[in-house]
């Protein structure tokens, strides 16, 4: 009690309750700060790291293009290191394109008149081979052809996008019915005992590693569809496309989930209320009500095939071919790169090239998030919250 | 009348657009117990919590007006959070204990004032205990969870917790309204006890209470003051109609 | 009456349909673990986790692919766990609901989380490797190499990068479920900020930490991609010994039975075998993080 009575004096003055400094406080929340950053920074990293060990590409081309000169020249412009053994390795190769084709080139990436004519005057020189060089690596990226192992190199990234947008359909056509039905048996048609069962066993299915489901394709699946098909390659964009599509139904069914379940009981029950079906509120009222949630689904299951490289490297046969049979082997963005980064020269032309794929990949990805978020958020927010 | 301890002038709250409290002047008394009374949103909680600026954790509030405790207003820029709620307690609706023991929620306010003496800390706890008529119950277990006392322990076990930490006031923010009566009956003597040395603040529903342990009775109404006067006055002749319409059960 | 009877069969099909599609998913997952069971549990034994590949891998046993990808988890987990921690901290605690930089950092977050993890590896590669491992090699070593290389340092916070959002999700939800009643009690009695974030809101999202380290570490196992040319490695003789080493990946050693072994055929009760280890540890680590997580979402509803 003494004590007590003795602090009572001094508490409450201006003094006592003056503001402090804590170090503590100002550390901790300066450090979490600047750690939430990260994430930020991360991505913007990723951005520049990846794009980074692109530029090759394109820098060697227009360094050569600004001023035809000598590799000696060109480092005194401070061209990097890498980019000079990017021209060493590319004489070994020799000059394999016209002037012509160089021209074309030289059109499809917008250089003027007169830079082409330089180029085109000097094109004897052991630079402008060089310069050749990248050019019909330029041209070759829209070719048909992927042959980056070869003595005349051609980096034809079409068969690759072919494949791709192949295994990717395929997987979202058998994905998203799958997956958005399911969604709707869980949020309108089950009891609850099964949901309880659905729901976890579907998130075990997101947690299986994709080489799991790769490997499974490879085995099981790739022998099962030819013994029912009869086709010739084992493995193809239809055994790939329905793995991918195992890797794609959790995400589906997961945003579809929630998007059926966060409508208002007010819209089904009204429905319900004017004699409508179970069903035909289910498939009348809250399917239609969640479109843009099931849009968003499958925008990010698109995104998760489009990425996926382990299950494309296992069962898609990994053969670059431009065709539109489901069941030839086809070779995908993200499997070139998995399957050829580890033997490549670092800073050689493959490797830049294959950076470049992976810009791509990154580049169609982060605008399939920002789109889903766009219709998660502002449509589906909006809509039930009557803004709309 | 004895001296006061805080004094509020002309104190106006906002919520984002909308209006909790409007330009409310009230002074409380040193060594008392006031009650605040009125029906729920009237805004009696809201003023209780800008005492010892607790509504500076919501988002989109907007004060004006002044609260001067012993003088000094406490939304001074000047002004230390922290030192100020050291000096003044609060005790929750919910009892809130910390999933610690016994011990540590008591010593909790003490640790970080950085109290760190093991004999000193028993000490602490030992008398928070006591004054808050809990220490028989307990002591046999200080070290288990306080998450297994019942529900009016555990509410005088965050009074002790609160005193532990030797503030000047007590804001009490329905304390009782969770318990059963008897429990409800031992913080109400514990609240009388408790007035010797501390001033004391109580939010409550419940006027039967009010009448019982406060001094003083302020009836807010739609985030207004109505009628502040000694409690006796308030519950035989109100000044307002509309506190007479209240105590007498005519609305709330 | 018959127009009756066609809606009673449309509807009768659609809701099959959704049944169907809901059980074909259900008997996919135990298609893919009977199958993985029954291939693998010959092979599966003691053993076979404990012992070294013989034979160019053809014969023996898996260790030192589980001791690289325990390894490779670990190391993740020590820079993911407390990142990931802070920046959900952060978003809870700090930042403003509707600030810029919350929304930023939030889109930021999500973004990370459907990046193909390919691109983590291109990043690894680009970044850690030929620029941080590079400059570390010209600044402290001369230009030796040693850094400037694939390694279990570099494959891991690849990998660390990967999981950050799973850490940071799980955790944010464990945040939120601290009653805002403990909160104010510890501020009332005077605590700062970050003394009640300290002793308050971290002990009581401890189990949503645990939760958010154990999905990471279960997604990292199971993740080849970010690692095929950050630092594992087809076979080695050794255990990694140190952070510059290269190592074994359970993940990845599938794959490259499965693909490049000089003989699959002969290998293919290994393969099984590894893929059941990988699968139950994924299994496992799931399933806690699972009742973890439901036991979190109780309290939270209380």
């Amino acid at each position: 009690m003494n004590q007590n009575t003795e602090k009572k004096k001094f508490v409450f003055t201006k003094e006592s309750l003056k503001k402090k400094f804590r170090i503590s406080e100002f550390l901790s929340e300066k450090i979490i700060t600047s750690v939430a950053f990260l994430s930020i920074a991360i991505i913007i990293l990723i951005f520049f790291f990846v794009f980074r060990e692109t530029m090759p590409i394109f820098k060697s081309q227009t360094a050569v293009e600004s001023q035809p000169a000598t590799a000696m020249v060109q480092e005194q412009y401070g061209v990097d290191s890498s980019l000079i053994l990017n021209d060493q390795g590319q004489e070994q190769y020799g000059v394999d394109s016209t002037v012509m084709v160089n021209a074309n080139g030289q059109e499809q990436y917008g250089v003027t008149e007169s830079g082409l004519q330089d180029t085109g005057e000097v094109s004897s020189t052991d630079n402008a081979a060089g310069s050749e060089h990248e050019v019909a690596v330029l041209k070759s990226l829209v070719g048909k052809d992927w042959l980056p192992v070869s003595d005349h190199p051609r980096y034809g990234l079409i068969p690759l996008f072919v494949g791709t947008l192949k295994i990717t359909l395929l997987a979202i056509l058998f994905a998203a019915p799958i997956a958005i039905l399911a969604a709707l048996f869980t949020a309108a048609f089950a009891p609850n005992w099964l949901r309880e069962i659905i729901k976890p066993a579907i998130e075990l299915l997101a947690g299986f590693p994709s080489v799991v489901i790769g490997f499974f394709a490879l085995m099981v699946m790739a022998s099962f569809f030819q013994g029912i098909f009869g086709y010739e390659s084992r493995l193809n964009a239809f055994v790939g496309g329905i793995a991918m599509a195992l890797a794609a139904i959790p995400i589906i069914y997961t945003i579809t989930e929630d998007a059926l379940t966060a409508i208002p009981a007010s819209y089904k029950e009204a429905s319900l209320a004017l004699g409508a079906t179970k069903w035909q509120t289910a498939l009348f009222v809250t399917l239609p009500a969640a479109t843009p949630g099931i849009f968003a689904a499958i925008l990010l299951g698109i995104g998760r095939v489009f990425g996926e490289t382990m299950i494309a490297l296992m069962a898609t046969g990994n053969a670059a071919m431009t065709s539109a049979n489901p069941f030839e082997s086809v070779r995908t963005l993200a499997a070139t790169i998995g399957a050829e980064m580890a033997e490549v020269v670092f800073g050689d032309t493959h490797y830049s090239v294959l950076f470049l794929i992976g810009s791509l990949l990154f580049i169609f990805t982060f605008g399939l998030n920002a789109l889903a978020e766009f219709y998660i958020k502002g449509k589906l927010v909006r809509r039930f919250q009557g803004k709309s | 009348m004895k001296e006061f301890k805080i004094r509020t002038q002309d104190l106006t709250l906002f919520y984002g657009e909308k209006m909790a409290l409007n330009s409310i002047s009230m002074d409380i008394p040193e060594k008392e117990v006031t009650a605040f009374i009125g029906p729920s949103g009237c805004g009696k909680s809201t003023f209780l919590r800008t005492l010892n600026r607790m509504n500076d954790l919501i988002p989109n509030v907007s004060i004006t007006g002044e609260v001067m405790i012993d003088g000094v207003n406490i939304f001074d820029k000047q002004i230390d959070v922290v030192n100020l709620r050291k000096k003044i307690g609060m005790v929750f609706q919910k009892s809130n204990p910390f999933a610690k023991s016994i011990f540590e929620n008591v010593a909790y306010g003490p640790r970080i004032n950085g109290i760190n003496n093991r004999t000193e800390l028993q000490d602490i706890v030992e008398t928070s205990l006591k004054k808050a008529f809990i220490w028989e119950e307990v002591k046999d277990r200080l070290h288990d969870s306080a998450l297994g006392l019942s529900g009016g322990q555990q509410q005088r076990m965050c009074i002790a917790r609160t005193l532990a930490v030797e503030p000047e006031i007590i804001l009490m923010d329905e304390p009782a309204s969770a318990l059963d009566p008897i429990s409800t009956a031992k913080i109400e003597e514990l609240i009388f006890e408790l007035k010797r040395n501390y001033t004391i603040v109580i939010v409550t529903h419940n006027m039967q209470q009010a009448a019982r342990v406060s001094d003083y009775t302020a009836f807010f109404y739609l985030g207004e003051l109505i009628e502040h006067g000694k409690t006796r006055k308030i519950f035989t002749t109100p000044d307002k109609k509309q506190t007479e319409d209240y105590i007498t059960g005519r609305f709330g | 009456m018959k127009k009756g009877n066609r809606k009673r069969i449309i509807g009768g099909i659609f809701t099959g349909a959704t049944g169907v599609s809901a059980f074909l998913i259900i008997a996919i997952i135990i298609l893919i673990l009977v199958v993985i069971i029954l291939g693998g549990k010959e092979t599966f034994s003691w053993e076979f986790l404990t012992a070294f590949p013989e034979d160019g891998m053809l014969k023996g046993g898996i260790f030192p692919a589980i001791y690289g990808t325990a390894m490779l988890v670990l190391i993740m987990s020590v820079a993911a766990v407390p990142f990931g921690t802070l920046t959900a901290i952060y978003l809870t605690e700090y930042a403003g609901e509707k600030s810029v930089l919350a929304q930023t950092i939030r889109f930021a977050v999500r973004t990370l989380a459907t990046v193909p993890s390919i691109i983590f590896g291109l990043f690894g590669l680009g970044f850690f490797i030929r620029f941080v491992g590079t400059g570390m090699d010209t600044v402290f070593l001369g230009g030796e190499l040693k850094w400037g290389q694939p390694n279990i340092l570099w494959a891991s916070l690849t990998m660390a990068l990967l999981t950050l959002p799973v850490v940071i999700v799980s955790v944010e939800e464990a945040i939120r479920a601290v009653p805002r009643e403990l909160r104010e009690a510890s501020l009332a009695l005077g605590a700062t900020k970050w003394q009640t974030i300290r002793n308050i809101v971290i002990p009581g999202s401890f189990s949503g930490i645990l939760t958010g380290t154990i999905l990471a570490v279960s997604r990292g196992a199971g993740e080849v991609a970010p690692i095929l040319f950050t630092g594992a490695a087809y076979y080695l003789a050794t255990l990694p010994a140190s952070l510059s080493d290269q190592f074994m990946n359970l993940g990845y050693h599938i794959y490259i039975l499965s693909t490049q072994s000089s003989n699959v055929d002969q290998t293919l009760p290994i393969q099984f075998a590894t893929t059941l280890v990988l699968l139950l540890l994924t299994f496992v680590l799931n399933f806690t993080a699972v009742i973890i997580r439901s036991g979190i979402r109780k309290r939270r509803a209380k």
